[in-house]
């Protein structure tokens, strides 16, 4: 589709986008190049054209418009923390990185909305407006380095799904810079907006393949009063599955409802040597906020639940000091599960949570079929797994049994009524199986929608949609 | 420069000596960016981060990229403060990762020819001898004492220098005649009851430069009922060598020094400088290919300490009363110390029981201040751009006194005051020497009371 451009091709383009943000921020070193090659994705690697770092949002309606002009792929980054290879520019280019795009622009305390430029890290949203008494819920694992922009591609999850969404759930209103070089707005700090197509949930979760979002609005909610933690522990990966299920049933929404298994909790206690159990075959991490009582009540009642389906202990979070070194534990899984082999492939395969010890199952006997080794964590009470498979890329034998364990577990999340994809998006890792679960004629609605607004095909182009979808293999069961 | 024929060496032997399996090891989550200075100075800058540095061995380990000058500069601005590294939850070793490149890139890098005399003087000359490092330092301690220094800087000599190099002969510490040097007995008993027997690594600038300092250290040891040896023989750690890609250097250097610990087989060895202890704690693995070294080295390694480490184990502040007059402390970390060693309470407990003063804590006290061995005198950009943001910090806490717990981080906090033009309020010192100087005061202020 993008053939590589001459050297007078890519002279002339480095020129011309020299014209728009300066030389200081166009780079086209080796070195440059070599690390926006990559994001946390394993096993994929491709160099830009071009690093290019605007300055403001009319730069980057600018370099939008030469690229679609010339042909040439943009790649949108924010820290390059994402999973599904979204970052990685496969077909070269320009990575349009948002580093100079990091302000805080708005802290409205009367509408409750906090206004950003893209390259803003979630964690300092989060820091910020809680100073003030507001909170702004979805945290990702990576909150401490990842970007709003990127967060807002990706439809970001969390911990805190369970209670207060997503990403999604909390934007408001976008500017978006478009490949025809406008920029629009979508959206504004309105509970009640129906003037339109929901443009801005369009854009959100788009993986940069529509436009590049040039400035957020975000909606914050007051922050909870008081929170507590507490630790259920299994010798049973199903009891800590039924578990999940039963807190839902009972009609409780606790704000993170985690599970780690055995191999899991011992990675994370390698790293974080805080004293996790790791004795335990599996582990609940449970919390709950709000107003002090009710988050008495609510514990009281959850731990009850816990030793109904057979935990064989729950403990307290004595203080809050260690409830978040529980929580900073979690969010180290994947990374702390790396040390273990050489390559750490993680999916992120989501059922009803009703389902959630039926996968929980599944995925151990997928891992014991095809003889790979696969440790599971996630956030369970949404729904959300992360089996994570720990191989060796150089073992090309053993990748070829990953790949057909995960194509496993993705029939058996959509069998489930579940999803491919929870919270780390499509890219290029799954979207092979996304007509799995969109079907046909939902992948072609996609192709209408991307058709009108990139018509050249130059946003983030070898995502989301395959050049080949995967024979679903169960298709006879 | 690195000629094309280098390049083609440098690449291979990036495939023969890079640790492959270390390089994989990191997942490129990213966890390590917001505790990197360097990233955080360069306004996000992906090539001057670690995981775009371990990116870049790995571009080259693979054939992906051709080393150049520009892969040399990201690896040169690391600070090798290794915050990275406690942050990484993969427990990658990227301290090593690093060394292992820069000394490849180091052996086949042409240089101009008074680099190379300088690198040589340096690294080969000045720093595994002792003596010479007894007499360069007497060099200087002449140049101080013989108002050379006051004519020098008259006449603007200085000026020629980078700005860093020219502050920082005005800070560094006066020092001692050779005589006093030679005349210091190796041998220190214990006061009170006997705990155990701890053998001084005395380090090539602490034993010059710092010489008061290393004897604070010996009299804290003494106080806390340790019998001090200074064993003979011992040379400077090797840490500038390994950080500065002469590693085959620096396991030579690590060999002589544990053999001479290993004469006096004490209970402890204890140092009294981070940057130093970082590399100590490091023989282990800078000798892993040869076993019988390893083995010893690894002995070596289960004994060291830094001196707060020590004290606080043996009770030190429960046991002596510390006292200063009135004022706010605060303490920078030594990025070795915490991040290597791993000691970073022990210090802030040991000043917080002094009495009479407030500690207050500073924000970023766990970040590199720039000095980084030599880092501030080629790197000078850099360092003082993050200098001067740690100084802001410094201000925030009103603090009078800043304590530091290793020679390097010492001098550039030294720097720092005088930059800012604030020597007539705020003072540099190392913890040895104020935690002496708080015995001191509190039993002349117990005498006047009696």
């Amino acid at each position: 589709m993008f053939s590589a451009k001459s050297k007078k091709k890519l002279k002339q383009l480095k020129n011309r986008l020299t014209e728009i943000v300066g030389t200081e921020n166009v780079d086209d070193s080796t070195s440059g190049r070599l690390v926006y090659s990559y994001d946390a994705t394993p096993n994929y690697q491709s160099l830009p054209d071009f690093v290019v770092s605007p300055r403001k949002a009319e730069e980057v309606a600018a370099v939008l418009k030469l690229c679609n002009d010339t042909a040439t792929p943009v790649i949108a980054r924010g820290s390059g923390t994402n999973l599904c290879a979204d970052t990685c520019p496969v077909h070269g280019g320009v990575v349009l990185l948002l580093k100079n795009m990091n302000r805080i622009l708005e802290l409205d305390k009367e509408n409750l909305t906090i206004t950003v430029q893209p390259g803003v890290i979630t964690k300092t949203i989060s820091e910020t407006v809680e100073k003030e008494g507001l909170f702004y819920p979805p945290d990702p694992s990576s909150m401490k380095i990842s970007t709003i922009g990127g967060n807002i591609s990706e439809n970001s999850g969390g911990l805190r799904g369970l209670k207060y969404g997503v990403t999604r759930d909390y934007v408001m209103a976008l500017q978006v810079a478009l490949p025809n070089g406008e920029l629009i707005r979508t959206g504004g700090k309105l509970t009640k907006d129906v003037a339109g197509y929901d443009l801005t949930r369009l854009f959100v979760g788009s993986e940069g393949t529509l436009g590049m979002i040039t400035e957020i609005t975000l909606k914050l909610i007051p922050k909870p009063e008081s929170q507590k933690t507490i630790l259920a522990l299994y010798q049973d990966i199903e009891a800590a599955g039924r578990t999940v299920s039963a807190i839902i049933a009972h009609k409780m929404i606790p704000v993170t409802l985690e599970f780690l298994d055995q191999d899991t909790l011992k990675a994370v206690e390698d790293f974080v040597h805080i004293g996790l159990p790791t004795d335990a075959k599996a582990i609940l991490l449970i919390k709950q906020d709000g107003p002090e009582e009710i988050v008495e009540r609510d514990i009281k009642k959850i731990a009850e639940i816990c030793r109904d389906e057979q935990a064989v202990d729950v403990q307290v979070a004595a203080t809050d000091e260690e409830a978040d070194k529980l929580t900073t534990a979690r969010r180290s899984a994947l990374s702390a599960l790396a040390r273990l082999k050489p390559t750490t492939i993680l999916e992120d395969a989501t059922v009803p949570r009703s389902e959630i010890a039926k996968m929980v199952r599944a995925i151990a006997d997928i891992a014991k079929k095809h003889n790979v080794r696969i440790s599971t964590f996630g956030h369970a009470g949404d729904g959300n797994l992360h089996p994570t498979c720990l191989t060796d890329a150089r073992n090309t034998e053993e990748m070829k049994r990953v790949e057909e364990a995960f194509a496993e577990i993705f029939e058996k999340a959509i069998e489930l009524g579940g999803t491919l994809t929870g919270e780390h998006g499509v890219g290029m890792t799954k979207a092979p199986y996304l007509e799995w679960k969109l079907g046909e004629p939902g992948i072609e609605v996609m192709r209408g929608i991307k058709q009108a607004i990139d018509p050249s095909g130059i946003m983030n182009p070898g995502k989301v949609f395959a050049e080949k979808s995967k024979e679903r293999m169960a298709a006879a069961k | 420069m690195i000629t094309e024929a280098a390049k083609k060496k440098i690449q291979q032997e990036f495939k023969e000596k890079m640790d492959y399996d270390e390089l994989l090891n990191c997942m490129r989550c990213g966890f390590c960016l917001p505790s990197c200075p360097t990233y955080i100075e360069t306004g996000g800058q992906e090539k001057y981060s670690p995981r775009g540095r371990i990116a870049l061995m790995k571009g080259i380990t693979d054939g992906v990229i051709e080393p150049d000058e520009d892969i040399a500069h990201s690896l040169d601005l690391c600070l090798g403060c290794r915050a990275c590294e406690p942050v990484c939850p993969s427990g990658v070793k990227y301290g090593q990762l690093l060394e292992d490149a820069r000394s490849i890139i180091q052996e086949n890098k042409k240089q101009s020819v008074p680099v190379k005399m300088l690198r040589k003087g340096i690294f080969e000359e000045l720093f595994p001898n002792q003596k010479r490092m007894e007499q360069a330092a007497g060099l200087l301690g002449f140049y101080q004492r013989s108002g050379l220094s006051k004519v020098v800087r008259k006449v603007g000599f200085m000026d020629l220098f980078p700005e860093s190099m020219a502050t920082m002969e005005k800070v560094l510490p006066k020092v001692p005649k050779r005589k006093e040097i030679k005349q210091r007995p190796r041998y220190f008993e214990h006061e009170g009851t006997k705990k155990a027997t701890a053998a001084l690594f005395a380090g090539c600038m602490m034993d010059t430069m710092f010489f008061s300092t290393n004897n604070a250290t010996i009299k804290l040891l003494q106080k806390a009922g340790c019998d001090v040896v200074i064993p003979e023989n011992q040379l400077c750690c090797g840490a500038l060598h390994g950080h500065g890609g002469e590693l085959e250097k620096a396991r030579e250097m690590a060999k002589r020094n544990i053999e001479a610990f290993e004469a006096v087989d004490a209970d402890y060895i204890i140092t009294n400088a981070g940057g130093c202890g970082a590399f100590l704690i490091e023989y282990d693995h800078i000798l892993k290919d040869e076993p019988e070294w390893a083995e010893r080295g690894k002995r070596f390694v289960s004994k060291l300490k830094d001196i707060s480490a020590i004290l606080v184990d043996l009770d030190f502040h429960k046991t002596h009363s510390l006292r200063l007059p009135e004022q706010t402390i605060t303490y920078q970390d030594s990025c070795h110390l915490r991040n290597v060693m791993h000691t970073f309470e022990e210090p802030r407990i040991l000043l917080r029981s002094i009495d009479g003063v407030r500690y207050e804590e500073m924000e970023g006290a766990d970040t590199c201040c720039g000095s980084a061995g030599v880092y501030n005198i080629v790197e000078s950009e850099m360092a003082m751009q993050i200098l001067d943001h740690k100084m802001k910090k410094v201000e925030q806490t009103e603090a009078k006194t800043i304590v530091t717990a290793n020679p390097g981080c010492l001098l550039e906090m030294k720097l720092g005051v005088e930059r800012e033009k604030l020597t007539d309020r705020v003072r540099a010192v190392h913890i040895a020497d104020l935690l002496v100087e708080a015995l001191e005061y509190a039993e002349k202020t117990q005498e006047a009371v009696r």
